[in-house]
């Protein structure tokens, strides 16, 4: 029996008077791999940056393991948490990013060991024996002691996974993790998400690798103007799209 | 001209030009770690999206950019024991070189906190670090590195501002200097020696500052 990770209920965010996201329903169970996908401008991205709260919503619930994300409600009024308690939510999820955003003036181990130690409050001891594991885990034991600036661009994706997912994080988010490497970099990246799926590690996936959303995920949810439009199991999806748009958006799309 | 250089007088006070160059040292350290201190605060406060914190930072730096270093030092020595607030000759000096080198300081590492990606503090948020822990471990070495250039050269600069300090009398280089220029009347050969001195010190700074950047710089 599985149960409910994450639940998104009539989510609403806009950014002045423009409306990105118009009420989003979702939930998702553990060890769930789910691939969002959607053309750009959809609303993709900016729904899995408000489940860490990179993004405040204006409207709607994020609940984690039953716990609010962000916000709390008493009665009619609706309050945002405090600093102290939006990053202990947030430690709660990893994240990887387009650009990997590494920090530069760190090694590889030390990018990894940050969040254990001021985070986790570890000893750099402990935290440089997780770093090593996960660094190892990602194929880049070598490269412990490297700076990003002296690793390749699917180097660096792999090092900024191996420190979200080093935080043990009881969910994973992944937002468009391959779309600034180049073409033969980005097997050795979803290799490494591969194997974190099975694993059985809970991940959503902001992606447009349409072939590796079909084969990795456990279901796919296909996002349009802030809504979601259709959801499903991938192969229904890619082979039976039901909507006028999806089927749109897969012709137009890397998937044949 | 009928002059003959002659340094032997001036040698013989040496040690006091010495002594001189080692006070000027001594300020310009002080009160630049002080406006480091107020700099970096500034430097924040400059880039807040509050109004009410980041229109004061900006009136400071504004202000204090706009005047002569030798005003606010004989406002400060001569005008503010009028209104109450009495210091000695130093404290006065290095209260108004803080304030000062802080206004410059914050402009500086403005410029090198605006040059940080937003995406370095989006992965600190994300694996649970706060805006605090974030701008310790992440934004202030990264600005520190990126503004070490332009810093060596507001660095110089701040000490060699140590020279106004002769106008109230504190026995630094320059004004060491002109006692032996008074006492010796080796007027060009004083100055020659004093202007080495100041020369020197700003190329050892220099030197000091290129070895600290190259020392720091993100390996690549």
């Amino acid at each position: 029996m599985s149960k409910i990770l994450l639940e998104i209920q009539g989510l609403r965010k806009q950014y002045g008077t423009v409306e990105v996201l118009k009420g989003v329903d979702c939930t998702m169970q553990e060890g769930e791999v789910i691939s969002i996908i959607g053309s750009s401008g959809s609303g993709k991205t900016t729904m899995l940056r408000c489940i860490n709260m990179l993004e405040e919503f204006q409207g709607g619930r994020i609940l984690l393991e039953g716990e609010d994300i962000g916000y709390e409600q008493s009665g009619t009024v609706r309050k945002r948490k405090s600093e102290k308690d939006i990053a202990r939510q947030r430690a709660l999820t990893g994240m990887a990013f387009q650009q990997f955003n590494l920090f530069p003036h760190m090694t590889a181990a030390e990018n990894v060991m940050l969040g254990l130690v001021k985070v986790k409050k570890l000893s750099r001891d402990e935290a440089r024996a997780i770093a090593e594991k996960w660094l190892d885990r990602v194929g880049l034991a070598s490269r412990a002691d490297h700076y990003p600036g002296q690793l390749s661009g699917g180097q660096q994706q792999r090092v900024a996974i191996a420190r979200a997912i080093a935080m043990n994080p009881r969910l994973m988010l992944f937002d468009e993790v391959t779309s600034a490497l180049d073409p033969e970099l980005v097997g050795e990246v979803l290799q490494v998400i591969k194997g974190l799926a099975a694993d059985g590690m809970s991940m959503l996936l902001v992606t447009h690798e349409m072939r590796f959303a079909y084969e990795v995920s456990s279901r796919v949810i296909f996002m349009n103007q802030g809504v979601i439009c259709e959801e499903g199991d991938p192969k229904e999806m890619f082979l039976r799209p039901k909507t006028e748009r999806l089927v749109e958006f897969l012709k137009t799309s890397s998937f044949n | 001209m009928g002059y003959t250089l002659n340094f032997a007088a001036v040698w013989r006070s040496f040690d006091q030009l010495l002594e001189g160059l080692l006070l000027s040292l001594g300020l310009a350290f002080v009160s630049i770690l002080i406006g480091a201190v107020i700099g970096l605060l500034v430097a924040f406060a400059l880039i807040a999206k509050s109004g009410w914190i980041q229109r004061p930072a900006a009136t400071y730096v504004t202000i204090i950019r706009n005047l002569p270093i030798l005003v606010l030092v004989l406002f400060a020595y001569f005008a503010l024991p009028q209104m109450g607030v009495r210091l000695g000759k130093i404290e006065s000096f290095v209260a108004v070189l803080s304030i000062y080198s802080g206004a410059y300081l914050a402009e500086v590492f403005r410029a090198g906190l605006i040059s940080i990606p937003k995406g370095l503090t989006e992965a600190g948020l994300a694996i649970g670090l706060t805006p605090m822990q974030i701008r310790v471990s992440i934004i202030v070495p990264l600005m520190l590195r990126n503004v070490l250039p332009s810093l060596s050269s507001t660095v110089i600069s701040l000490f060699k501002d140590t020279s106004l300090a002769a106008a109230i009398a504190v026995p630094e280089l320059t004004f060491e200097a002109r006692k032996i220029n008074v006492e010796t009347f080796r007027v060009i050969e004083t100055w020659i020696v004093a202007s080495g001195l100041y020369v020197a010190t700003c190329s050892v700074l220099a030197a000091l500052m290129r070895m600290v950047e190259r020392r720091l710089a993100v390996p690549r």
